[in-house]
């Protein structure tokens, strides 16, 4: 039997993706609810117990699927997870992402001490470090790239401590805002705002810019009014003290955008059998391709099975309904919740057809509807099988 | 608990884990209070369209547009707040900017405010929604004219994981601005939020995590002195299998001549993979209901009043809206907070 939606879709075959050594990064990517960490997490596992040396990088994951990890605190250091078959010679490290410690630790590193001081002291870098809402997608990549240089890294003869990263993307309200952050960031930083806060004189006193200058009195005088004097001087001082940084970031943005787009990276976008989630998916789709990311496969999760599957959603509902009449209560039971269950995948069928037809060349594989909810090893482990095996 | 005591509740903001329905929750709520002739504004922050979507109507912009006519001659209003609009419409009305507004955002400060400086974004996004409660139906915010331009706003608020922080405007403000206009207006809206005009509801599934993300954010929401309302539990199914039923279907104890002679009985052709499936079905079913349960009883003791809406077997779509909305009322749904 075949559990596939449309023999159209060409069937992601996910352990030959785990397998391929020249895979190192594999990011889940897809809009919230639809099982994203729950796929990176089973991911890591199968690939580790298949012999890969992994890490997986989560970003906010729901509290037991962090549990079933053994990850108990977000402190930004990969720990093993235990309880896994390591016979084939893999591991699996795990790990939740420290936004504001991530940050900490670039400006610690491309600043000198006095400079870095001063920056982690500033009230706006605090406020903008632990709260700015493209802070998270930033430092995901941050986190990425310094993870991968490990991979490339040998370290100490015994090879690298990772060969694969499992990476699942923050819960933005468009999930690839970390494609944008990158760029956001370092566009602000480059920006003619910038230099204009840091230096209000420097920049107006071109000659013959009359126009400039009136722009920049308006401005200065409007962002004083509206944020208030005191924020726009610890704006100043964030921005002077960050001067030195501008490279450095922008080079690191564009380093990490230049990663992911590299063939060794696998995209996999993450959705449910819904309208809503497979609409979000198909909008993910077009932009990957925009932005010539290498899409490898669509994992479709919780599909509805039908274990009776010779049985229809309607003569199931009819021949229900004789047995209500009859007032056998059982069979009529039996027979409903089989309507349903056929009358749901029939729709989910329909569904996944429609999407691949939009997307011919798109791989998908499915991962049928679990009866319980994960939260340990073992639950993952199925995850990963079913994930195979779809 | 004491007798139901209306508290005039205008504002209703909807949150719930990703994937739960809380933008089809929230359009119900907008439109099961826009019955009987009353004019309501729903409201989205995240620029996602999900309104649009859920009411099969084109993309909203950033002006009031009118979506649905409810029963008794009501009216749902659409509105897709996008911060950089509103700071733009906000200086022009409390500094008469005129063409700054225009250098403004040719300089990259618009820019600024709206995406990097923390909170500002928040603070207009939910400043907006604000000014929606204040104005009155001329269009001015006049005191003597005492009719409001809508009798209720609905928001579809960012997922439980961030509302409370999308909603703590003033803390997010608190460390920068220490006074000046975006700290007033952090406070004003603060002021409201807190106030029993507005009331926090939230949109969970009965599985693990979602509930697991509502009782977090309950408690979240209590922390933050905000208002909540009520639980709304979306995609239930109707018990299909009576408890001793679901209990022998669990234990994998149903008797299969039963099954047998039942199905014989409805004319189907029975062999033994359909008996074996239906009630491998069944066991799956029963493991369902039984962790169904555990979540329910979560919840219960959150101590918020809790409505069910059903899972649709044929999915989503826009009449799913009007049914929802109808049960809501139905079920005796007002969205003022008791207690």
């Amino acid at each position: 039997m075949s559990t596939r939606a449309t023999p159209r879709a060409p069937r992601l075959d996910v352990d030959a993706l785990l397998a391929d050594r020249h895979t190192d990064i594999v990011v889940c990517c897809g809009s919230g609810g639809v099982g994203k960490t729950t796929t990176a997490a089973a991911l890591g596992l199968r690939a580790a117990e298949q012999g890969r040396k992994v890490v997986v990088l989560t970003i906010d994951p729901a509290r037991r699927l962090a549990q079933s990890m053994g990850l108990t605190e977000l402190d930004n250091t990969p720990r093993p997870v235990e309880h896994i078959d390591t016979t084939a010679g893999g591991s699996l490290d795990a790990m939740m992402l420290d936004m504001k410690r991530t940050f900490d630790e670039v400006v610690v590193a491309h600043s000198t001490p006095e400079k870095a001081d001063q920056i982690l002291a500033n009230p706006f870098y605090q406020a903008v470090s632990s709260s700015f809402a493209g802070t998270q997608e930033y430092m995901a990549m941050e986190k990425l790239g310094q993870l991968h240089q490990e991979v490339r890294a040998n370290g100490g003869g015994g090879g690298p401590r990772w060969d694969l990263i499992v990476v699942d993307t923050p819960p933005s309200r468009s999930a690839l805002d970390f494609l944008d952050a990158p760029k956001r960031l370092g566009s602000f930083l480059d920006g003619r705002f910038i230099r204009l806060i840091s230096a209000p004189a420097k920049a107006g006193g071109r000659a013959g810019l009359r126009v400039f200058n009136v722009g920049i009195g308006l401005v200065s005088s409007t962002l004083s009014r509206v944020l208030g004097g005191e924020m726009l001087r610890d704006v100043q001082t964030f921005v002077g003290a960050l001067d030195t940084m501008f490279g450095g970031f922008r080079q690191r943005a564009d380093q990490t955008y230049a990663l992911l787009a590299q063939r060794s990276t696998a995209f996999l976008v993450v959705a449910a059998p819904e309208r809503d989630a497979l609409r979000e998916a198909s909008y993910f789709i077009a932009r990957l391709e925009t932005e010539r990311m290498p899409l490898t496969g669509l994992v479709l999760n919780r599909v509805q099975q039908v274990q009776a599957s010779g049985l229809g959603a309607a003569r199931a509902r009819a021949a229900a309904e004789d047995r209500t009449d009859d007032g056998d209560h059982l069979s009529a039971g039996l027979l409903a919740l089989h309507a349903d269950i056929a009358g749901a995948a029939d729709r989910q069928r329909k569904l996944a057809r429609r999407f691949s037809v939009g997307h011919p060349s798109t791989p998908v594989v499915e991962v049928p509807a679990l009866a319980e909810d994960v939260h340990d090893v073992d639950g993952l482990r199925r995850v990963g099988e079913a994930l195979a095996a779809g | 608990m004491s007798a139901r005591t209306t508290s005039g509740v205008r504002l209703h903001i909807v949150t719930g884990k990703g994937g739960t329905g809380k933008t089809t929750v929230a359009a119900a709520m907008a439109m099961a209070l826009a019955s009987g002739g009353h004019r309501v504004l729903l409201v989205e922050v995240e620029g996602r369209q999900g309104i649009s979507q859920t009411f099969d109507v084109p993309p909203l912009a950033t002006e009031e547009i009118r979506i649905a006519g409810a029963a008794g001659g009501g009216e749902v209003w659409g509105l897709s707040v996008d911060a950089k609009a509103a700071l733009i419409e906000y200086l022009q009305i409390f500094y008469k900017l005129g063409r700054a507004g225009g250098v403004l955002e040719r300089f990259g400060a618009v820019d600024f405010a709206t995406t990097i400086a923390p909170g500002v974004r928040d603070v207009l996004l939910i400043g907006k929604v604000y000014e929606a409660n204040r104005r009155r139906a001329a269009g001015h915010h006049s005191r003597h004219d005492t009719t409001p331009a809508y009798d209720a706003i609905v928001l579809d608020a960012p997922p439980t994981g961030r509302v409370v922080r999308f909603l703590s405007v003033n803390e997010e403000v608190a460390d920068l601005a220490k006074v000046g206009p975006i700290r007033s207006q952090a406070d004003s809206i603060t002021q409201m939020l807190t106030s029993p005009q507005t009331a926090v509801h939230v949109v969970t599934l009965l599985e693990e995590m979602p509930v697991q993300e509502t009782v977090d954010a309950v408690a979240d929401l209590r922390a933050a002195r905000l208002p909540i309302g009520d639980v709304v539990i979306n995609q239930v199914r109707d018990p299909l299998l009576r408890p001793r039923e679901l209990a022998s279907a669990a234990k994998g104890t149903i008797s299969r001549p039963k099954v047998r002679a039942g199905l014989e009985a409805a004319g189907l052709r029975v062999t033994d993979a359909l008996v074996d499936g239906l009630l491998a079905e069944a066991h799956d079913h029963a493991l369902r209901v039984a962790q169904e349960t555990e979540q329910l009883a979560l919840l219960d003791q959150l101590e918020r009043p809790m409505f069910r809406l059903p899972v649709n077997p044929d999915g989503v779509d826009s009449s799913t809206v009007r049914e929802f909305a109808d049960l809501l009322t139905e079920r005796g749904w007002t969205g003022e907070v008791t207690g």
